[in-house]
């Protein structure tokens, strides 16, 4: 596509998504609440096709172009599943360091040629707003897989899932976000959704990573009820989530600073005792020692089910943004492996 | 001092634009912002830390030999939104400008945020600030979505 540096503004690819017209997903903001609902519910029906015990090509003759530029094995693995649980094909850009970007390929020219391989693009980049401007650069829709320290939408949506798959429902629970909030793109783009669907937050950090100004004053605009505090362990009693970050030594360019918050938050199975029953703590992994092994084992830890449930919120988001409708009934229109 | 005296300290130009009420100070900014430097052929008048009664003090420049378009005009929404702006034909104002603030600042200005996709300068795509508020002015960067410092704005134009 010849983009005219003057006039590019007028020229952004959009997508026709079953009479919706989205262009990918670069932020919660993409997605009305209504939309991120159904989503949801296509999640739920897909349950049986992750778990590989039915066999349902939706996306056969597709191919995801999965662009990683910073390290991920989540995020890249539940893609690439998703895709092929779905009967779709995906073409890796390997490893950032043998591929054209060490030549000095631009990002633009990176997505002129991906865009032209594949019918969508997951891409995950070390820079803020380098969806968007992939988006921009594009004919095929992009999924934001995590923008430097920007939003992960893709992730927000598992989130979501997981958060309902737990209490059956989005509206008025209590999440409090623990850990790295200044740089954790998750919390960023978790936080937003949330506030849509009215729920009431805490945010619990040390100051230096306290969340973005910019993004509080953004969730009060739209009617949030934020707490802010240092203090967690007080606050996890009448939550229904406790939403757990690692911080995020790579984010540091001074040790001295990392080393002054590093293990600010360290939960334990003995913090547990007075939190509600059905409180469920979160965690978008990897872990450090945020949260003790001896979570693992209690009736609270979701974090592993959350990491596998990336693939099922993927499988409908590709559906979603490639316009193919997942059957209402997935039992009668797949069959067994 | 009148505005009268103020604009006699440099000589009246016969054709060209003259773009008065600059806020103090950013005289060489907007020079900057309209691409006027060293082998810009034209004689350029500049003033700066004139007395003004609407502004305490303010800058002036005078262009000769050039009418500045809308467009170019527009680059100075972020610094002199409220130039006042003379085409001059003949010694006379023949057309009076003003400087329209739109709903996008393109590839003027380069986004503060230094781990902003669009710090590599190689990259094709335009720098684009959304207004997102007028008064206050408040921009957010189209790709990143980063607030401005619009004091720190004014050192990053293109």
């Amino acid at each position: 596509m010849f983009v005219d540096k003057d006039n590019v503004h007028e020229i952004v690819a959009l997508v026709k998504v079953g009479g919706t017209t989205v262009s990918g997903l670069i932020t919660m903001d993409d997605l009305t609440n209504e939309e991120i609902l159904e989503i949801l519910d296509d999640a739920e029906r897909l349950l049986p096709v992750a778990n590989g015990e039915l066999y349902l090509p939706l996306l056969q003759g597709r191919i995801l172009g999965n662009l990683f530029f910073e390290p991920s094995t989540r995020t890249r693995m539940s893609f690439e599943t998703a895709m092929k649980r779905l009967g779709g094909d995906v073409v890796n850009l390997g490893d950032v360091k043998t591929s054209s970007v060490v030549k000095g390929e631009t990002l633009f020219d990176t997505i002129q040629m991906v865009d032209g391989y594949t019918d969508i693009i997951a891409m995950r980049h070390p820079r803020q707003g380098a969806a968007q401007y992939a988006q921009d650069s594009a004919r095929v829709p992009i999924l934001n897989g995590g923008d430097g320290a920007g939003h992960h939408p893709t992730q927000t949506m598992l989130d979501l899932f997981t958060i309902k798959q737990a209490h059956g429902k989005l509206e008025g629970l209590k999440v409090v976000l623990a850990g790295d909030l200044r740089y954790g793109r998750t919390v960023h783009s978790l936080s937003h959704a949330l506030t849509r669907f009215g729920c009431e937050l805490v945010f619990a950090s040390p100051e230096l990573l306290r969340m973005p100004a910019e993004i509080v004053s953004d969730l009060q605009a739209h009617g949030a009820t934020i707490i802010e505090t240092e203090d967690l362990y007080s606050m996890m009693n009448d939550a229904d989530v406790v939403y757990m970050t690692r911080i995020q030594k790579e984010r540091f360019s001074d040790e001295d600073e990392y080393a002054k918050v590093a293990g600010a938050y360290k939960l334990h199975a003995n913090h547990l005792s007075d939190v509600k029953a059905g409180m469920i703590i979160m965690h978008p992994l990897p872990r450090v020692d945020e949260i003790h092994p001896s979570v693992d084992a209690t009736r609270h830890a979701r974090y592993f089910e959350q990491a596998f449930n990336g693939v099922v919120a993927r499988m409908a988001l590709l559906c979603k943004l490639l316009g193919v409708k997942v059957p209402s009934d997935v039992n009668k229109a797949g069959g067994a492996l | 001092m009148s505005n009268e005296h103020s604009m006699r300290r440099v000589t009246a130009i016969r054709n060209g634009t003259v773009i008065d009420h600059i806020p103090q100070g950013h005289a060489l900014t907007v020079l900057d912002m309209l691409g006027i430097d060293d082998k810009t052929s034209v004689p350029v008048s500049l003033v700066m830390n004139v007395p003004s009664k609407k502004m305490g003090s303010k800058d002036i420049i005078k262009v000769e030999d050039r009418e500045l378009t809308q467009a170019e005009l527009d680059r100075l929404a972020l610094v002199a939104p409220d130039a006042h702006v003379a085409i001059i034909r003949a010694y006379t104002v023949a057309e009076k400008m003003t400087i329209n603030l739109g709903d996008e600042i393109v590839n003027v200005v380069q986004c503060t945020m230094s781990n902003c996709i669009t710090s590599n300068l190689r990259e094709p795509l335009p720098h684009r600030l959304k207004v997102v508020s007028r008064d206050p002015l408040e921009l957010r960067c189209h790709y990143c979505g980063r607030p401005q410092d619009l004091d720190e704005l004014v050192n990053n134009v293109l």
